[in-house]
């Protein structure tokens, strides 16, 4: 449960309570009524000023606003009736406002009275926020994991042929017997590869069953922000930009997934100024999107050059670009995947990502070809560089941050004759074998076999 | 002369399925199983209308029917996009890439031959289609 969700429901309580109109409360603040509305269903947080301002409109100090004076069961009670009031429709008050909410003004009367109710309807709140946001890491998981994107692609692509095959066999029209016998051996190699893939499935599933509850992190939370932004942050470039605070602010993030996107944003910002967005779409236009005879053109930072890539918006002539980052621990940072290139939320990556290779060697630029294993495999021009930081100075630890920027490699282009390096997105999904690197054993080792069997 | 369809599926059963039921309803039917030379492939045939899988080797249908909108010549080429994933952002992503018309696996063999039929004024059986019923 986050301060600003706690304080924005608090808000609403104390202006409901005074039946006073958001428009009126948010003229004073100095804040547009929709912003007000955003801050009280706890879209946006709320910063130290504005919550005084508030306060005054509201006619109370800033410190009964701030969740930090309430007891748990409290707090969670005006959870469980600003949810009430949220679900439950009721006639307009007279004061504009849809919702009442159910005698809220006397939750800590409540409290007081019937602890042991209160304690209960409390823990029933919690239980029920938990559960939200259980249901929302595991929808995520179905939306984004490779593996469940993989295993349904190939169930669909099959019950198709079945489907299709089946159909023209039931029609009863004259066939030739030899097509015949051949769609027949369609349908039974096609419920061969169907059984395999269910089975998987059901494999994975209970895997996932026996793991613990997916928790919503920050980094996740972060990352699915900037990727809502299309991977440009438009409102930091050119002359015109805002300050990197502004735009998180705006946002719907709060904790510590806020504190990452305000990192990046920041970062962000710094590169827009280093490197204006027109004359670097031009330059990137010309050098071939190669972050190496960039950085070298313009006398840049590699790592600046790299992540000014991946950031671009799309322009002509320029191909979409991914990027990887990693820590010195190799742990992932920054995630920006490409169709055919997913980076894993949880665990490690392949560690036979140049990525990885560029730790080992700091400072010099890495460029290789990738075929990424799948049930068919795809190949990507990457380049790798690890840049070494000493944010302390002399006395302080080195600081090691690797990148890997990819793009699909282009048919017939200088590449494309390169040896690719063969990895994968992650052990666990990856059915590449043998393989030297390989941490743990894979779960679908059998269905990229029997797709490059079906294309052999 | 039979209209002439370029068929990219890689997978190998549902490409000889369709293939079947294309040619049996008049079509003069190609097929090609790689994204990484498609385009070349489309050049070389013409086809009245291409059938493209988005999943392919090589190159996806996308990538691939980006490049074929942005050549003049094939700006207005009828193109079915067979998609194994049926949800919006797929649907929205094919149509965005220039697709004239998606449709999500699994389909009945009436869906195809009826939907390319709808695509190709020239197509094979396309007067029999009750032009209320559209």
């Amino acid at each position: 449960m986050s301060r600003s969700a706690l304080t924005g429901t608090r808000i609403r309580e104390r202006r409901l309570a005074l039946k006073r109109p958001q428009t009126e409360i948010a003229r004073a603040a100095g804040i547009s009524a929709a912003y007000l509305n955003l801050i009280e269903y706890n879209r946006r947080r709320v910063g130290a000023e504005l919550l005084a301002r508030i306060a005054l409109a509201l006619g109370v100090p800033a410190s009964a606003l701030d969740e930090d004076s309430e007891s748990g069961i409290v707090i969670a009670l005006r959870e469980a009736a600003a949810a009430h009031a949220d679900s439950a429709p009721t006639p307009a008050d007279p004061a504009g406002d849809p919702v009442v909410l159910p005698e809220a003004d006397r939750i800590e009367e409540f409290v007081s009275r019937f602890p042991g109710w209160a304690a209960s309807l409390a823990e029933r709140q919690l239980r029920v926020g938990a559960l939200e946001r259980r249901v929302e890491a595991l929808s995520e998981r179905l939306t984004h994991d490779p593996f469940l994107s993989s295993a349904l692609h190939e169930v669909l692509s099959v019950v198709t042929s079945i489907r299709s095959t089946a159909a023209i066999l039931a029609e009863g029209d004259a066939i030739p017997a030899d097509l015949q016998a051949r769609f027949h051996r369609n349908i039974h190699d096609d419920s061969l590869r169907l059984s395999g893939v269910a089975g998987d499935l059901a494999r994975y599933l209970d895997r996932a069953e026996e793991d613990a509850p997916l928790p919503v992190l920050p980094m996740d939370e972060a990352m699915a922000w900037i990727g809502r932004q299309g991977w440009h942050l438009p409102a930091l470039e050119g002359s015109a930009a805002i300050r990197p605070e502004d735009l998180v602010e705006a946002s719907d993030l709060h904790g510590p997934g806020r504190d990452l996107a305000l990192g990046y944003a920041r970062q962000a910002a710094r590169d827009a100024l280093q490197m204006p967005l027109e004359a670097f779409i031009a330059v990137a236009r010309d050098e071939g999107q190669d972050p190496g005879r960039i950085a070298a053109r313009a006398d840049l930072p590699m790592a600046a050059v790299m992540r000014r890539l991946a950031a671009l918006p799309e322009a002509p002539g320029l191909q979409p670009m991914g990027l990887a980052v990693c820590d010195g621990a190799g742990v992932l940072v920054f995630r920006k995947p490409l169709p055919g290139f997913a980076l894993p939320r949880l665990g490690g990556a392949c560690p036979l990502w140049p990525l990885y290779q560029a730790l080992t060697e700091p400072g010099r630029p890495i460029r290789r070809v990738v075929e990424i294993a799948a049930r068919e495999p795809r190949r990507f021009l990457t380049d790798a560089y690890c840049e070494l930081r000493h944010p302390s100075g002399a006395e302080g630890p080195q600081l090691a941050r690797a990148y890997m920027l990819f793009r699909p490699l282009v048919p017939g282009g200088s590449a494309a004759a390169v040896s690719p390096v063969p990895a994968g997105i992650a052990c666990r999904i990856c059915s590449r074998s043998p393989c030297e690197a390989r941490r743990e054993p894979s779960v679908l080792g059998a269905v990229a076999a029997r797709g490059a069997a079906g294309a052999a | 002369m039979p209209r002439q369809i370029l068929l990219i599926e890689d997978e190998a059963n549902i490409a000889e399925a369709i293939r079947f039921v294309l040619m049996r309803d008049g079509w003069q039917v190609s097929t090609h199983g790689d994204g990484s030379d498609a385009l070349e492939r489309v050049r070389a045939i013409r086809p009245d209308v291409l059938v493209l899988d988005v999943m392919l080797p090589g190159r996806s249908g996308f990538e691939i029917l980006s490049d074929l909108r942005a050549d003049p010549e094939f700006w207005a080429l009828p193109v079915l996009v067979l998609t194994a994933r049926g949800q919006d952002r797929e649907r929205d992503a094919a149509l965005a890439a220039g697709a004239t018309r998606f449709l999500p696996k699994p389909f009945g063999n009436a869906e195809l031959v009826a939907t390319l039929r709808m695509l190709d004024p020239g197509a094979p059986g396309r007067t029999a289609i009750d032009p209320g019923a559209a």
